[in-house]
């Protein structure tokens, strides 16, 4: 579920880039102050390990597929959130750079999608809360299972909310929703299971290596009271993170018309509070909107996109072509240069 | 498993590519990292319906691509590798939006479909420009230039750490894949329980290689900070290459070139 640079528009991919360098930051500050620099390596080894335990894949009973570790949650278990968000982020990275999974523009997200809600929301208030300090197979399992299932849940809700804000896709809202959430519902409860495995298994071999993050920070008994807090602070940050992204959305919106606007005649008039209603209106009904904007297409579209008169769109494939004709010319001259150079 | 073996022995392929001496692998590694981000901001910038317009971008990949003297074939297998996200999302594109936009003789095409080819071009131009990225400068030179311009140096020394042991920790885990496979039959032992162990075990050795490598580390003198071996300097014609060539980006963004030719072609013939 790696988002796609050609998915998203500047405004959401520049957004999550601010928000992932943000997190970057702070996740290094946090990194660098309370670490002893023995875990400096063991990050940069367990990045690689997610790399090498994704060739590992094993079947899924009952289906007859395949899946194989996504990491984010087992890298929480044994580093703590601040540095499993720096090796997660490292880990995307890469991908990202030679696997050509997702993108650079879109990098902010996936960080954002996979890094931070394992890593900052699902670990410390599933987790944590349900494991303790008192370690058992049993506590491990629903602890992995459940913030595995939380986390990749926020996860393709992310993704969905990113490419509705983008505009690029279609695809409804709803339709989309309903297409990720139960396919990474299925993900999460094997992504739990597995990691759960995995842990137990060190657990058992090697118990002293858990104790790295429950000993960084006193477990203690977490009251109520805590857990509460924990949790009105998830809800405020998801809030605050939707309506950070409803608040670019004008903004993207408003980019797009006045792009087509400049490009060809003005748009119809956006009076400055009619129209700031009208896209409040737009963005808090999502699905009427979406019917709505479906029906009602044929009327509007003449000044909504340039390239709907006949005349315009041949004009843009003769100069395409002549474009990508010119294109072939460069390269062969470039070419044909080069080797004269290499030549001498 | 010789597929994941190959996709993994790829990343040898793309270090090896950057290693080459041209005129485009010499650039300062900061100037082709900035204008890389221009190029694909200002290509993810196009409405969805442009397809023309995006056209002209193509000169930026072509020119890195003939001056760095970088395989074609092998650079786009890999764009279509990692297409298939893409491809799913965009495809529901002509199924939604079925209004014609565009007529070309009797065929109306309709604007999902002019959505889709859109996604398609601006996917294997991101994508492309990524790859190209590091096939010409290289994991490591891009992670100097992420310090340089300011990203936390935990993270920077975080990046290197990891591709430093990916190629040692992959050829570990790829060994007992294949051990797996010659012992299982019939899928046998193939499952989640299975994995769990081989995982943890392949878990516990590498903790204890990050272990031995962070003493050896310290035997050395390391104090958190890698240093560069050759310093970064950016010349001024180098500087010349990011502001032309982002110049000539915003140029071709807010004016449609292809179409402006057009325009002038049709205005010749009738």
């Amino acid at each position: 579920m790696h988002m796609a640079d050609a998915l998203i528009s500047p405004a959401v991919g520049g957004t999550l880039w601010a928000a992932t360098a943000g997190l970057i930051g702070y996740s290094s500050r946090k990194v660098k102050q309370d670490m002893d620099d023995r875990r400096i390596p063991l990050m940069g080894v367990l990045g690689a390990f997610i790399f090498a335990a994704q060739m590992i894949n094993f079947t899924i009973p009952g289906t007859g597929s395949s899946g194989h570790l996504g990491g984010g949650l087992i890298l929480a278990i044994l580093l703590g959130p601040a540095a499993a968000f720096l090796t997660l982020a490292s880990v995307l990275t890469v991908q990202a750079l030679f696997f050509a999974d997702g993108g650079l523009l879109s990098l902010g997200c996936n960080v954002f999608n996979l890094g931070f809600f394992p890593c900052f929301v699902a670990y410390p208030l599933v987790y944590k809360q349900i494991v303790q300090d008192k370690i058992s197979q049993r506590r491990i399992v629903i602890g992995a299972v459940l913030s595995a299932v939380l986390g990749l849940q926020l996860g393709a809700l992310g993704v969905v909310f990113e490419t509705f804000f983008s505009r690029i896709s279609d695809l409804p809202f709803a339709t989309f929703l309903l297409l990720m959430q139960p396919i990474h519902l299925a993900i999460g409860i094997v992504e739990g299971l597995v990691t759960a495995a995995v842990v137990v298994f060190v657990w058992k071999a090697r118990p002293e290596t858990l104790d790295i993050t429950l000993a960084s920070k006193p477990a203690g008994t977490p009251s109520f009271r805590k857990v509460l807090a924990g949790l009105l602070i998830a809800a405020a940050v998801t809030g605050g993170f939707i309506s950070w992204f409803a608040s670019t959305h004008p903004d993207g919106l408003e980019w797009s018309l006045s792009r087509s606007t400049a490009k060809e005649e003005l748009a119809p008039p956006k009076k400055g509070l009619h129209g700031w209603l009208a896209t409040l209106q737009e963005k808090t009904a999502f699905l009427p909107d979406y019917g709505f904007r479906g029906s009602k297409k044929e009327e509007t579209s003449g000044d909504a996109w340039p390239a709907v008169d006949p005349g315009t769109s041949l004009s843009g494939l003769l100069g395409g072509s002549l474009t990508l004709i010119t294109l072939v010319l460069i390269g062969v001259l470039l070419k044909r240069r080069k080797r004269h150079h290499a030549q001498h | 498993m010789p597929s994941i073996e190959s996709t993994f022995f790829d990343i040898g392929t793309m270090d090896r590519i950057s290693r080459q001496d041209t005129f485009v692998h010499r650039l300062d590694p900061r100037i082709k990292v900035l204008t890389t981000l221009v190029f694909i901001v200002c290509v993810v910038s196009f409405g969805k319906h442009d397809i023309s317009a995006l056209v002209p971008f193509l000169v930026y990949p072509l020119f890195l691509v003939v001056l760095g003297d970088l395989p074609v074939a092998y650079l786009l297998r890999k764009v279509m590798l990692a297409a298939p996200f893409a491809i799913l999302i965009g495809i529901f594109n002509p199924l939604l939006d079925q209004e014609v936009l565009l007529r070309v003789g009797p065929y109306g095409i309709s604007g999902g479909w002019v959505s889709f080819f859109s996604i398609l071009l601006r996917f294997t131009m991101t994508v492309g420009a990524a790859l190209i990225l590091i096939a010409t400068t290289g994991y490591h030179a891009v992670c100097m230039a992420l310090e340089k311009m300011g990203v936390p140096q935990v993270f920077v020394v975080q990046l290197l750490f990891l591709y430093r042991y990916l190629f040692v920790l992959v050829d570990e885990a790829s060994r007992m894949v294949r051990a797996r496979a010659l012992r299982s039959f019939q899928g046998r032992g193939s499952g989640m329980r299975v994995f769990g162990s081989m995982a943890g075990n392949l878990l516990l050795r590498t903790m204890d290689r990050a272990q031995r490598v962070h003493l050896a580390m310290l035997c050395r003198g390391f104090d958190g900070n890698i240093r560069p071996f050759h310093p970064l300097k950016a010349r001024g014609w180098e500087v010349m290459f990011l502001l032309g060539w982002s110049a000539l980006f915003v140029v071709m963004r807010s004016y449609n070139v292809p179409r402006f030719v057009g325009t002038l072609i049709q205005g010749f013939i009738s």
